[in-house]
């Protein structure tokens, strides 16, 4: 068996996939303009599927910040964590990261990622139990390959499946370890966070959340669910990422536990990689301080995701559960996926597509993400160009428009 | 004497050692498996569930879910990763019933 013959089956999608003509896992952004907007294949591209929420990727302070530190310090740590990449302004970043939630102790690492994987498969060893959601992300899926742990999946978003599953570990030693997500990355849908801590408090298991796509949309002072549904102080472990709202790179793990700091030489997602750039913290610590100063990005955010969930869901769109700054598309298989995908990157809008394997429950789905500073008129025509697709391609029905309740 | 409902499972089957006859398990699994079925060839014990059926490694856990919650028994990733065929897995489920 060759090198390459292991991944044949995928080849095959892939071609599938490329038949289109674009090829949408490399799709180049010739030039970005703004946060919502780059040229694309030669034209001006409406942007929509960025994670950048906050819009915060050509906020002013932001880039001064990230300059004024470059010129300062340089463009990089070359060094890790443990070694010569620990500056001032990292300590002052976990300083102010773990007061803003209101914990004792952070630890910010390269990627979100790396903060998943490091984080998680190094809390659970040897004799403890790991309990994920089904449709978890694939940082935390690659932490359960190199923990020492037992790792069992429940259904997603279901706490009575995480309660059967802690109660058949019985008075079995080890400890629980349950991981959950703010906001899940595909489909946008919440976590039931109250319930899920209710049964880890029943059965004694901690609870580490990732709040990747949560972080600033969620909450009164944008902490995320864990904030939204007043369980931060039952949530033991809260995982994030800078490279979403915060505009920037990077990831964070903030705790109450006292021995949190023996992470720092014990996880080597930490301990063997280069420490983020000069310009990357104070970008980051700029980020923070806008998310905090200004909310009415918050709501800026929520409006415009209920003009685009309402506007496609008035036109009979299958969507998502829940309004969220992710807003999945459901369609009917992987080529619609794509041909959808590709019809609306020549209309001058871009959005993800994900199909399975990348998808739970073999769903294909064109994901938009919506961004604080998209116009409502951008969402508008958004809502205008996909509507007239979808007539197309007979996902949407032609004629009659279906009336969703209570939308606009 | 299976009984889905977790909390009723409690009460009724932990108690001690009610047995799991195999042909209940292999019928379970060979009905969650059909859909995934080649041809005409039968799912039998010896069916490679990865190679032999049109099934996903993303499908076989969430079939493993559904195993799980009607056997009242959980088998964790790594042990799942150790299953090749339909026999081992209803071996599996039959060893951590017993063993509950
Ligand atoms: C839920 C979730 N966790 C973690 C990450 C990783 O974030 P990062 O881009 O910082 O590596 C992502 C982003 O893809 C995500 O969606």
């Amino acid at each position: 068996m060759g090198l390459f013959d292991r991944h044949a089956g995928l080849l095959e999608a892939y071609r599938d996939v490329r038949t289109t003509g674009y090829d949408p896992f490399q799709i180049r952004m010739e030039r970005v303009l703004s946060p919502t907007e780059a040229i694309i294949n030669g034209r001006k591209t409406l942007l929509v599927g960025t994670n950048n929420y906050f819009g915060l990727t050509f906020d002013s302070s932001c880039m001064e910040a990230a300059i004024e530190a470059i010129r300062a310090e340089g463009t990089g740590t070359t060094g890790s964590r443990i070694a010569n990449g620990s500056y001032n302004e990292h300590v002052a970043l976990e300083q102010e990261i773990a007061e803003f939630y209101g914990k004792k102790h952070c630890m910010v690492f390269t990627t979100g990622y790396q903060a998943n994987l490091g984080i998680i498969s190094t809390l659970a060893g040897e004799g403890d139990q790991l309990l994920i959601d089904a449709d978890s992300h694939a940082s935390i899926y690659d932490a359960c390959k190199m923990t020492q742990a037992e790792v069992v999946r429940f259904k997603h978003n279901d706490p009575s499946s995480l309660e059967a599953r802690l109660r058949r570990l019985g008075d079995r030693p080890g400890n629980r370890v349950v991981v959950l997500e703010g906001i899940y990355s595909m489909l946008g849908d919440t976590a039931p966070l109250r319930e899920f801590v209710d049964v880890c408090k029943k059965y004694n298991a901690y609870v580490l959340i990732d709040e990747a796509h949560s972080l600033g949309a969620l909450g009164e002072t944008g902490r995320g669910l864990c904030e939204s549904t007043g369980v931060i102080d039952d949530c033991h472990f809260i995982v994030g990422t800078f490279s979403k709202t915060l505009g920037a790179i990077g990831g964070y793990c903030v705790s109450d536990d006292p021995d949190f700091d023996i992470l720092r030489v014990t996880v080597r997602s930490y301990m063997f990689t280069a420490s983020l750039p000069p310009s990357i913290v104070a970008s980051v610590r700029q980020a923070l301080k806008v998310v905090k100063a200004r909310p009415e990005l918050r709501k800026q955010l929520w409006d415009n995701v209920a003009t685009l969930y309402d506007g496609l869901a008035a036109q009979g769109f299958k969507l998502g559960p829940e309004h969220g700054p992710v807003v999945g598309v459901h369609l009917p298989d992987r080529m619609v996926a794509i041909g959808f995908w590709r019809a609306m990157l020549d209309a001058g809008i871009y959005v993800n597509v994900a199909v399975p394997p990348a998808t739970p429950n073999g769903v294909s789905l064109l994901r938009c993400s919506v961004c604080a500073v998209h116009t409502p008129e951008q969402l508008q025509h958004m809502v205008e160009v996909m509507t007239g697709i979808g007539r197309q391609l007979g996902v949407i029905d032609d004629r009659t428009r279906r009336v969703v309740g209570g939308a606009r | 004497m299976i009984v889905e409902n977790d909390g009723i499972a409690d009460t009724l089957e932990l108690r001690r050692g009610s047995t799991l006859a195999r042909g209940e398990v292999m019928g379970e699994i060979c009905h969650h498996l059909s859909p995934f079925q080649v041809g005409e060839k039968p799912i039998a014990g010896d069916t490679v569930i990865a190679k032999d059926l049109t099934i996903d490694s993303l499908a076989i856990m969430d079939m493993v879910m559904e195993l799980e919650d009607r056997f009242d028994v959980s088998i964790p990733m790594n042990v799942v990763a150790e299953i090749h065929t339909v026999d081992q897995l209803a071996d599996t489920i039959l060893k951590l019933h017993a063993r509950r």
